[in-house]
């Protein structure tokens, strides 16, 4: 955390804005961004593997399914804020401490987890079931069939909720900066809210604008990427130019 | 080639195929047709054990699929092509990296595939479309990237489920004429299910009709389009309105017995019988290189046995034509 003003000087001057918001929005990228690595780590098989217990999966198991299906859903089902004062227990087990970036990251990664299991679930549910019967007669095992027949085919819808879940991370990480963890949302509502200086207020507020407004236009931009009929919807239609054999995907 | 032994299958208290046995043999083109609801998915998926049986076996070159683990169970599903219903192209792969999933679930080296798949591409006259994706492609088209894949890991056993369904005829057509070419050039054993019974006529050898779980009835296609009395045979070849008799006439519809019947054999029945034959509809053509053929013939008066000698001698099966339709239709019902 940066800067601790004089107790007299109640409105951050305007030459101090860019060292008080620069490193708040530094912190928030690095607490959203490990939560995110490990949000992805853990989310995607997580999300498979509930997937394909279900009954349209390769392994249904009513009762596994049931109890992983229940698990996330109360991962899903509290508020942020409840879910991060209720584990502070077990964050202090794993971190050693109950504030700052770490003990932030460990409840976010819980909240996330559960948010991207139910994305990546609801994502292969979009991939046609005849895909896997393909992969299967072909030869392919079931780490196979689940890599190239079902999350290799839902990337794109992978990626737009990727992009949701990153954002919805920033939100929880502005609430996460109550427990000390810093970051854009904690000077937001430290000088903007409690102290009332619009300046701060505003200016935290575009830069979250900003920073929502990049990370939804790069998502879309991958996932355009990623999907043929959007890349080449131009030309659908018209021969298309002849290409290389291409083999890796 | 492929054996299939009292296989059953039941979903709950519905026998969806109940003992059925069949078989197909080397080089050659067997067709399961039957309506919708009578069980071809279900064999189909139950013939890769992609659904398991609740008994009997299934043979593949002589290996009982049924009796396999999971690992050598993969490894039997790749001695079996499998052509798709609606091709079942990856989406995001272009037509060469969907080509490529059997090899790379095999574990075969970048080279050998980029080879490979060159090869097969070519073998179904795509060879020009290897970067496209499926979107980029004809219903057509998109089938054969589905053949060539299922030709990767030289199958001797190919899976057709209803390859050719919601084509367009010229597509239908060409993809027919391909599975005919790669049986004789690869000596294929082909189960083709389809509910087309034109694609039947066109491209089996053998056919059985799938009812109610089982095997209603079977046989090479040329014998069934030759039997005036098989249910199965009027299916294939529905015997289309036909011109009234003139007044006085009897209408009598007679088939080809066998593939020695002259083609003049009207003119012959005439001159046979010293009497007018008027013709009121026909269906001649060549299934397989054999001669077949139905007609219904206007004949004034007719002494049944003098016409039944006649036409016996002409190589030809006869009877009025009321009779047969008034079968057919029975037959329909049951079949």
């Amino acid at each position: 955390m940066s800067a601790v003003l004089p107790h007299q000087q109640v409105l951050v001057p305007l030459d101090q804005l860019a060292p008080l918001v620069l490193p708040a929005l530094g912190d928030t990228l690095i607490m959203v961004g490990i939560t995110m690595a490990i949000v992805v780590v853990v989310g995607v098989p997580l999300g498979a593997l509930v997937h394909n217990l279900g009954p349209s999966g390769l392994f249904p198991h009513r009762t596994a399914h049931t109890t992983l299906s229940w698990i996330v859903s109360v991962g899903r089902s509290l508020p942020f804020l409840v879910l991060m004062a209720a584990i502070i227990p077990f964050t202090r087990l794993i971190t050693g401490t109950n504030i700052g970036i770490p003990a932030a990251i460990v409840p976010m990664s819980i909240a996330g987890i559960a948010f991207f299991t139910r994305i990546v679930e609801n994502s292969l549910r979009g991939v046609p079931p005849e895909y896997a019967r393909v992969a299967l007669a072909s030869g392919a095992s079931p780490v196979q069939v689940i890599r190239t027949a079902q999350l290799s085919e839902a990337i794109p819808s992978l990626v737009g909720g990727l992009t949701i879940n990153t954002i919805a991370m920033i939100e929880y990480s502005a609430i996460a900066g109550t427990i000390g963890a810093g970051g854009i949302g904690y000077v937001a509502v430290t000088y903007g809210y409690q102290r009332f200086d619009h300046v701060v207020m505003i200016t935290t507020i575009v830069v979250l604008i900003a920073t929502v407004a990049l990370i939804q236009w790069a998502g879309d931009a991958a996932v355009r990427r990623l999907t043929p009929t959007a890349r080449r919807a131009g030309r659908a239609g018209r021969a298309v130019p002849r290409q290389p054999v291409d083999v890796a995907v | 080639m492929i054996l299939i032994e009292g296989l059953s299958k039941s979903y709950g208290t519905k026998n969806v195929l109940d003992r059925l046995d069949l078989s197909v043999d080397a080089g050659e083109i067997r067709a399961i047709v039957g309506p919708s609801g009578a069980g071809k998915s279900t064999l189909a998926q139950c013939v890769t054990l992609l659904e398991r049986p609740t008994s009997g076996s299934v043979f593949v070159n002589g290996v009982d699929l049924t009796a396999l683990g999971a690992a050598h169970l993969r490894e039997a599903r790749r001695r079996i092509g499998t052509i798709f219903q609606r091709d079942g192209l990856f989406a995001r792969r272009t037509a060469a990296a969907n080509v490529a999933l059997p090899l790379e679930y095999l574990g075969v080296t970048r080279p050998e595939i980029r080879t490979r798949v060159g090869e097969l591409l070519e073998r179904v006259g795509l060879g020009d479309r290897a970067g496209a994706f499926p979107h980029e492609l004809s219903g057509g088209q998109r089938q054969r990237v589905g053949i060539a894949r299922a030709l990767a890991l030289r199958p001797s056993v190919l899976l057709s489920d209803e390859a050719t369904s919601g084509l367009d005829p010229d597509s239908t057509a060409s993809i027919l004429a391909l599975l005919r070419e790669l049986r004789d050039d690869l000596g294929l054993s082909i189960l083709f299910i389809t509910h087309e019974m034109d694609a039947v006529v066109e491209v089996a050898d053998s056919v059985a009709a799938l009812h109610d779980g089982r095997i209603a009835e079977s046989g090479t296609v040329v014998e069934l389009l030759r039997d005036p009395s098989s249910p199965l045979g009027s299916l294939l070849r529905p015997t289309r309105p036909y011109l009234s008799p003139r007044a006085g006439d009897e209408a009598w519809q007679v088939s080809y017995r066998s593939g020695a019947v002259e083609p003049d054999w009207l003119l012959r029945l005439g001159t046979r019988l010293g009497e007018p034959i008027s013709l009121l509809g026909a269906a001649v053509e060549t299934v397989g290189g054999e001669p077949v053929g139905r007609a219904v013939i206007g004949i004034p008066a007719p002494a049944v046995e003098d016409l039944r000698a006649a036409l016996d001698e002409l190589g030809l099966d006869g009877a009025p034509a009321s009779a047969v339709l008034r079968d057919a239709i029975v037959l329909e019902k049951v079949a």
